[in-house]
Formats: C-alpha cells, structure tokens, sequence
C-alpha cells in the first residue's frame, strides 16, 4: 500500500480520538461505579469481619485487597464492556449498514487497520489509567465510609493499607487490564464489523458484544489468575 | 470504458450473477435496471472491487482490474468515485470534511489547493453554504449532493450511483439524476446508474442493462427501451400501474 503523510497524519488523529471517546468519556461512569463499590465493601467488611480481637485495620486491608485484585481491574472490566462494547460494536454496525465502511473502502483504505485498529489501541491505552483511577477512588471512598458510617479511625483504615501489601498485586491488575480492554475492544469491533442485515441487526450486535465480552473478561479472569499468580511465574 | 465479462458471483451456494457481461462507454449515463434483489448492487460492487466475483474479468481502459498488481489497482481506484444508496456519508465528519476526505487519502495535493477543490464541488452540486453542516442535519438530497461531491471531487473518470434517488420525492429526485446526467457529459465521466425508478429510465440513460433474475436479460438503447419483445422486461417496465396507463399503443 502507498504511504502518504496524510494517512499516517488520519491514523494517528483518529486513534487520539477514540482515546477521548472511549477512555475520557468512561471515566464518570466508572468513577461512579469505584466510589460505590468501596464506600459498600469498606462497611461490609466492617460489618463482617473486624471484631475487638482482630481490629478495625482489617477494613483498610480487605478494601485494598478486594478493590486491587478484582473490583478495579474486573468489576471495571464489565462496567467498561457494556459502556464502550456497545458503542464499538453499535458504531460499526451502522457504518456497516449505511455502507460507510464500503465508502471508506472504495477509497483503498484497509478498513480494519483504519476503524478497529484505533480503537483496540485506544482501549490499551486507556483502560489501565481507569483501572488505577478506579483503585484510587474505591480505596479513597472506604477510608471516607468507613470513618463516618462506622466510624473506623483513618489511621487504622491505613495501617491496614499498607499491611502485608505486594506490589506485584498492582502489576497484575495491569496485566488483567490490558488483556480485558483487548479482549473487549476486539470482541466488539468483530461484531459490529461482520453485521448483516438491517437496523435491527446493530441492536443486537451491541448486546452480543457486551454479553461475549463479559464471558471473555470472566473466563481470563480465571485463567489469568492461575497463571499469573503461580510462584514461578512472579517477577 | 469500462468492460466486464462473463461475472458470476453465489452467495452460499445461491447464485446472485449469472455470467454478465457488458460495456460502459465514458461520457454515457449508463443504467443497471431490474427488480430489486436481482443483484444490481452485487454487480456494481463486483466492478468496483468491493466484491470479488467468483468469476468473470473486468477492465478499464484496458486495464486488468481482478488480476493485475497491487499498483494497477490502486490506480483504477484513484479513478472510481461512488455515490451509495443512502448517502453514505461519514456521519462524524461534517460536509466539508467528507468531500475533502477522498483528496486526504489520495492525493499530495498542498491544504488550500484541496480546499478549492472542495468548494468548486459542492458549488457545483449546488451546496455552497453547507461546509461545516454534519450529515444528520441535512435533508435527504442534500445528503446526496454531498455524495455526489464526494465521488466527483478526486476528478473521477468511473462514477457509479447505486439508487441515487431512490427514498427521494420524484422532484428532488429528477434533480439529482439531471446533476449525475450533467456531471456525466461535462467531464466525460464513465457513469453506471444503478435504477428501478421508471422517472430515472425515462429521463436519463444512454445505455440500458436489464437484469433479471441474475442475468442480463436486454440491453439497448434507452429509446428503443418500450419497443421491445421481451417479456421479463416488459414485466418490469409495466408493473406501475402509472405506466400501464401511458403505454404507447402498439
Ligand atoms: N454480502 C452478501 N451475502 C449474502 N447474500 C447477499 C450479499 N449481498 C447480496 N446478497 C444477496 O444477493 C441478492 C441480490 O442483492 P442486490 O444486488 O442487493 O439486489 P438489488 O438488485 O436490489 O440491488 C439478494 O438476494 C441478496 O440477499
Ligand atoms: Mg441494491
């Protein structure tokens, strides 16, 4: 394929617009979605697990634990497929129908590398920045819970931070999170990319994206989990 | 010129094209008519390459579009513009942005010479204040004017229209047949309109291919269209009531 300054110039533009549209515009939703889920764990584990024996700092413990091995990369991860999988595949699909996708290859531009590819990279780049944002503020938001709806003292909460804490749990939440916001994106761009059909057949590949992708982000949950967490494979 | 032979395309064991074959001259309006769902679209798609056929050749000017090298296709395309059944703009660009797009990709040319080029074009499909309108606010002409634009503005030599006025009321209709027909004549363009509007039969058209049931069943001349013995084609031609009513008398 000829090269031209202009088409390296488009690829370029277009993959840091879909890094707004896809990473920016999903950091409300998913900063409501931390900020809940940590104030709730941090009762819960109150509630559940701390007795005058143990101690408060159990809450500060089990928020970090929960919110850096599952809640930011995972929960996250589903939050992120029915927020952005949709709007992948629902966009293909009616560039698809509307033949925008066969305008654009009249042109001679290789549509995948053009639309999907953009769009998988945005997802790479984006998601692990809402996954320590997301970390961030459920931890933040259990501190703040935690001390006035069961007045657990901060200083406790963070003791309990930073006890027995690994940081390779930290890496892992990333590795989760650039295999999920690969498998979302992909999954997605494939079914919006190979629609047929008319209006009707974009509605339903937006809920095949985002139902395929949950089962996918599930599934790599677990075997991620084996693999990375098993001692010869720790750095 | 634009010449194909022998194009037969299946879909699933289910054959769309049966060996068409047929010739479009530059500086012609040159019409695909039939029923809908006898594989108009599918033929138009095979000549432009959208769709590879599973059989046949096609050339431009000479040039081998199915087997020649990566080069000469890319060539020939630089050469196709196509106006699509609904439009088909990039609905997240505005206007301007959709007619630049094709000089974008294809050209070198300087930004301001573009921008020429783009005004020039839809001055002359009629739109010169509608640069910076996104698709979803123009009515349904306009959006084919905008298409039209976009398939001329890379000084194309193939222009092919799939149902250009088709969802359009007979007027705007005529108006966007008479700008293809205009287009056509001015720059000597090869132009395939793909049709089942008897408005667009009767008014525009040099040349006439009719398919039927995946195989071109009479071409001709668009005067000689009503004179002929053919009944699939008279069955098509005179399945409006409209037209039965206005049928010469033999
Ligand atoms: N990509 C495709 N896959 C399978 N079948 C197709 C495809 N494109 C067209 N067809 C079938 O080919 C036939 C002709 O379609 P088409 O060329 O769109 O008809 P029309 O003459 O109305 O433009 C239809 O039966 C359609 O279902
Ligand atoms: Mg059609």
């Amino acid at each position: 394929m000829f090269v031209n300054r202009e088409r390296v110039k488009t690829y370029i533009r277009q993959t840091l617009e879909e890094c707004v549209s896809i990473g920016v515009n999903s950091i409300f939703l998913v900063a409501i979605v931390s900020i809940f889920a940590g104030a709730v764990a941090s009762i819960q584990i109150y509630h559940t697990l701390t007795s005058p024996l143990l101690g408060d700092f159990l809450v500060g413990y089990g928020v970090r634990e929960m919110t850096i091995l599952e809640t930011a990369p995972t929960v996250m991860a589903i939050v992120f497929a029915a927020r952005v999988g949709s709007s992948i595949a629902g966009q293909l699909g009616s560039m698809r129908i509307s033949e925008q996708i066969d305008a654009l290859e009249i042109l001679g531009i290789n549509t995948t590398s053009y639309l999907v590819l953009p769009k998988i990279l945005a997802s790479i780049l984006t998601y692990p920045f809402l996954v320590i944002i997301s970390a961030f503020l459920a931890i933040y938001s259990g501190l703040i819970s935690s001390q006035f709806a069961v007045s657990v003292a901060p200083a406790d909460y963070i003791y309990g931070l930073r006890h027995a804490f690994d940081p390779y749990s930290v890496y892992f939440a990333i590795y989760k999170s650039i295999v999920y916001a690969f498998l979302i994106s992909s999954i997605s761009a494939y079914r919006g990319f190979y629609i047929s059909g008319g209006a009707v057949a974009i509605g339903k590949a937006s809920t095949r994206a985002v139902t395929d992708s949950c089962i996918a982000i599930l599934l790599a949950d677990y075997i991620l989990t084996q693999l990375l967490l098993h001692p010869s494979f720790k750095i | 010129m634009i010449e194909f032979q022998h194009i037969s395309k299946a879909f699933d064991g289910k054959k769309v094209l049966d060996g068409v074959s047929g010739k479009f001259e530059q500086g012609k309006v040159n019409l695909i008519i039939g029923e809908s769902g006898t594989g108009k679209s599918v033929l138009i798609k095979c000549i432009v390459g959208l769709i590879r056929p599973d059989q046949g050749s096609i050339a431009f000017d000479g040039r081998d579009f199915l087997n020649g090298s990566k080069d000469r296709t890319v060539g020939v395309r630089k050469e196709i513009g196509m106006l699509f059944q609904g439009g088909a703009l990039f609905d997240s660009k505005n206007v301007e942005e959709n007619v630049l797009f094709p000089l974008d990709m294809l050209t070198d040319m300087p930004q301001d010479a573009k921008l020429d080029r783009v005004n020039f074009c839809l001055q002359r499909v009629g739109l010169s204040n509608a640069n910076k309108k996104m698709p979803n606010e123009l009515s349904g002409g306009m959006q084919k004017r905008v298409g039209v634009a976009r398939a001329i503005v890379n000084n194309s030599k193939y222009l092919f229209c799939d149902e250009p006025t088709s969802g359009l009321d007979a007027k705007t209709g005529l108006l966007i047949d008479e700008l293809i027909q205009e287009l056509t004549y001015e720059y000597d363009i090869a132009t395939i309109v793909v049709t089942h509007d008897m408005d667009s039969i009767v008014s525009i058209g040099d040349y006439i291919l009719f398919l039927h049931q995946g195989r071109k069943t009479w071409e001709g001349a668009s005067a000689d269209i009503f004179h002929v013995d053919v009944e699939a084609l008279k069955d098509f031609l005179f399945a409006s009531k409209l037209m039965r009513m206005a049928k010469p008398q033999a």
